[in-house]
């Protein structure tokens, strides 16, 4: 019972701040609604016991991307005039875009009650955290993802920098 | 009833068709990525929606974590190619930008 309170509270904490984020004239308010929506992912992981995922959204996503994005909406919109208001495309576009979005979700709803997912509940295989498999696994089995992982944010911090300097 | 796997796939699915909506219909491009982290959000509520139901299988967790790992790299380098834009066009209105180099 208080699962399912849980879940609703979150369901429809993501799915209203993300219709904020997509809707909204505003790109301040879509950037800020975009945190709820984080906030809540964060609340779904903890629901299906993912703890360090939980922890990782919130420090990586809330506290990285998001500011980042908001470093992005202040430096190339120009906040004294009328042009922080998002473009979107025109009435024609709004309704096909929302007709094939609706599709998809649509499909993807008829496939996930459709299918048999031959599911196993996690209830048996009780863990206090999951810090310590993780912790294992990335250095066992993943070892090479995790260290190429490592180069790739190098490059990347190095392109960024190259990419992002004035000239 | 109580919360099944369904559930999770279904706000997953919603998450993902909104994403996608937003990806079509804005023109701005820091709108455009953030469609993008919709999309990469409800990827990774599947992966561990499906780790949870498969006797809590780490390796959903894994391939959520290298996901927000690409999502983090994904967006430093796009912010710096959309100030670069910006500081050619003086907008970042995907639809009227066609060069890289001024």
């Amino acid at each position: 019972m208080l699962e399912e309170i849980v879940f609703w509270f979150f369901a429809l904490m993501i799915i209203g701040s993300a219709l904020v984020v997509v809707l909204s004239r505003n790109m301040i308010y879509s950037v800020f609604a975009l945190l709820f929506t984080f906030f809540g992912v964060a609340g779904i992981y903890v629901l299906l016991s993912a703890d360090f995922l939980a922890v990782t959204q919130i420090m990586i996503y809330i506290g990285g991307i998001l500011v980042l994005l908001i470093f992005g909406v202040m430096l190339t919109s120009k906040i004294t005039g009328v042009d922080v208001k998002s473009g979107q495309t025109g009435k024609v576009q709004m309704f096909f875009a929302g007709i094939i979005s609706l599709f998809i979700i649509v499909l993807l709803f008829y496939i996930a009650v459709s299918t048999n997912w031959n599911r196993v509940e996690s209830t048996a295989y009780e863990v206090n955290s999951t810090i310590e498999i993780i912790g294992k696994q990335l250095l066992t089995n993943y070892l090479l993802a995790f260290e190429s992982a490592s180069v790739l944010l190098l490059i990347a911090i190095i392109g960024a920098a190259l990419i992002a300097r004035r000239k | 009833m109580g919360v099944g796997l369904t559930n999770y796939i279904v706000l997953s699915a919603i998450l993902f068709g909104l994403g996608i909506f937003a990806i079509i219909t804005r023109k701005n491009a820091i709108l455009v990525l953030m469609g993008v982290e919709l999309i990469l959000n409800s990827a990774n509520i599947n992966f561990v929606a499906f780790a949870k139901f498969n006797k809590l299988n780490i390796e959903g967790h894994i391939a959520a974590i290298f996901v927000i790992m690409l999502a983090a790299i994904e967006v430093a380098v796009a912010l710096a190619i959309v100030l670069n834009i910006y500081q050619n066009y003086k907008h970042i209105n995907v639809d009227e930008i066609d060069s890289l180099k001024e």
